[in-house]
């Protein structure tokens, strides 16, 4: 067992002094990993209750989400209607927070320390207040302009709490690009408008790329301004999973939830991938 | 002639300083738009719904009740209790896991991130759904625990409070693990060989020096932690079953069940001032683009 007598660190820490942590830290990340995952095996169980391991495997709860009918008595339309809301609703919001969360960035990096200081802050507000104020605030906002159950005030709500994060995403970016060679491009006749096309984006693309991925993915997952802000046939699937989960463990959750794992960590590794490359 | 020259050069110059200023801050107006219509606005309204009566004249009754009524310093009570328990376990398992981490190679360290960002980008309902599933009665949890011969009857962990704090510790995890891994990867080792090298042994080598170093990002992830467990709703309404409530769960029926504004508006506002008081200490400590992580 010599190996145990090997140095870990550079204070000379050897590893049986260290194992413990070792085998913590592989603990917790097992924690932290695996129980999403459970769902995956039970959505494919073909018995009513969940049990693990399933008994008897099938994909009666993959067929009650693609094919469910529409009159399923819990207050909003088919599973498959509202997954489509949520995508429409995440797609449209990539629309709407990235080229204003871009602009802002844009502006706030070139502006002076002075107004970035000011500005900055206000603009990571949905971040700050809780999200149930946000929602109860939108929700009477929305009820004003008749726009409660719109996929017009989802979408709003939405990109309210994706700016921030797109924000973020692209200044950091832009802190790490030199600004000077749009003003090489400027001083060599281009406008300001083609300078940025030609010269910056090119650049920062895949923070861009990144902040749209994200942008989707916090739209698709959020739930508690869908709560309120959406009903009828216009339910996000996350509005229709959490009516649903109050309620009873219906298994066709844990097959809309393997769905939603699989968008999820496509999304992430995407992001990943894209994040990589420095821009 | 020279000099007049050189003195129009400047006040064009100024002039066009001052439409450059103009043009950028004109890139930040829409969002402003949407922060001022969609936050601004509407938050600033619930303010004032604060301090509306129930028989629509200004009161502070929406604020004398919290304080008067059992039922509402229990869900005070509650809160904190919770978002304490859960910034605790957090800690608990966080720190050492981080410390891990920062230790690793870059490779490593990379591959062990994303088994933190999974469960950051995979929906919180999933999460909470998963648990649900895991700590039932019948669940793996009970199953294994019985098979092992550790318990003879199923322990009720969902729909209580021991099931809430572990959903909401698994789903909050990744907010303290982000911002203190920065904060860790940033500490020069040298600090840590120039202990060694004085003679301190690694254990206090780590309390004196590195512990220390790292109470930046540990204090900066225990109150994102905390602030974001203050004002949870869907972690703690489903996997507490109705007998754990908290801030926001409250102010979610004062306006679905009971259709009071006030009532509701007056528990958001002491929620928001809360939030923004920590938050303020947090930014005191750390920078914001720390606390976002890369999410």
């Amino acid at each position: 067992m010599s190996f145990l007598n090997r140095n870990v660190s550079e204070t000379q820490i050897r590893l049986k002094d260290r194992l413990w942590l070792y085998i913590f830290s592989i603990l917790v990340l097992f924690l932290l990993i695996v129980p999403s995952l459970v769902v995956i095996p039970m959505s494919f169980s073909g018995s009513q209750y969940l049990e693990f391991p399933p008994k008897s495997f099938s994909l009666r709860w993959y067929e009650a989400y693609f094919f469910s009918s529409s009159d399923n008595g819990m207050g909003f339309n088919d599973w498959m209607g509202a997954t489509w809301t949520s995508i429409k609703v995440a797609v449209l919001t990539i629309f709407v927070a990235t080229p204003i969360g871009t602009m802002a960035a844009y502006g706030l990096s070139n502006s002076s320390a002075r107004v970035r200081g000011i500005l900055f802050p206000i603009m990571i507000s949905p971040m700050a207040v809780p999200i149930i104020l946000v929602a109860i605030g939108l929700f009477y906002f929305f009820v004003q302009f008749k726009m409660v159950n719109s996929i017009t005030g989802l979408v709003l709500g939405h990109s309210l709490v994706a700016m921030p994060l797109v924000l973020i995403i692209v200044l950091s970016a832009l802190r790490n690009y030199d600004m000077n060679q749009e003003k090489v491009a400027r001083s060599l006749g281009a406008s300001r408008l083609r300078a940025f096309f030609e010269i910056t984006l090119p650049q920062i693309k895949f923070s861009i790329i990144s902040a749209c991925l994200i942008s989707f993915l916090t739209s698709f997952d959020e739930v508690i301004i869908s709560l309120f802000v959406s009903g009828g046939d216009n339910s996000t699937i996350t509005r229709a999973m959490f009516l649903a989960l109050r309620d009873q463990i219906d298994p066709t959750i844990a097959a809309i939830s393997t769905v939603l794992i699989i968008i999820s960590s496509g999304l992430l590794l995407l992001t990943q991938l894209f994040g990589d490359k420095k821009d | 002639m020279a000099l007049i020259d050189e003195h129009v050069n400047e006040a064009v110059l100024k002039n066009l300083d001052r439409k450059e200023n103009f043009t950028l801050f004109g890139l930040t107006v829409p969002y402003l738009f949407l922060i001022f219509f969609l936050i601004i606005i509407p938050v600033g309204w619930l303010f004032y719904m604060s301090f509306i009566g129930r028989d629509g004249s200004y009161s502070f009754e929406n604020y004398e009740r919290m304080v008067t009524q059992k039922s509402y310093i229990r869900i005070f009570l509650t809160t904190f209790k919770i978002s304490f328990l859960t910034t605790l376990i957090c800690a608990l398992l966080g720190y050492p896991l981080t410390y891990f981490m920062s230790q690793l190679s870059r490779k490593w360290a990379g591959i062990c991130m994303i088994g933190v960002l999974i469960p950051f980008w995979t929906s919180l309902l999933v999460r909470t759904y998963a648990w649900l599933v895991l700590l039932q009665r019948k669940g793996l949890i009970n199953n294994i625990a019985i098979d092992l011969g550790f318990i003879s009857e199923p322990i009720k962990f969902v729909h209580n409070t021991s099931g809430t704090l572990i959903g909401m510790a698994h789903i909050m995890l990744p907010f303290l693990i982000l911002p203190l891994y920065a904060n860790m990867r940033a500490i020069d080792k040298d600090c840590l060989k120039a202990a060694a090298n004085l003679g301190a042994t690694p254990t206090r080598a780590f309390w004196t020096v590195f512990f220390p170093l790292s109470i930046p990002g540990l204090l900066a992830g225990l109150l994102i932690v905390f602030v974001i467990c203050l004002g949870f709703y869907v972690t703690p309404a489903v996997l507490g079953g109705g007998k754990i409530i908290m801030a926001a769960m409250k102010i979610s029926s004062n306006i679905e069940l009971y259709f009071s504004w006030g009532a509701a508006s007056a528990l958001g506002v002491v929620l928001l001032v809360v939030t923004m008081l920590i938050l303020y200490i947090a930014s005191k400590l750390v920078s914001i683009d720390q606390i976002g992580g890369n999410k």
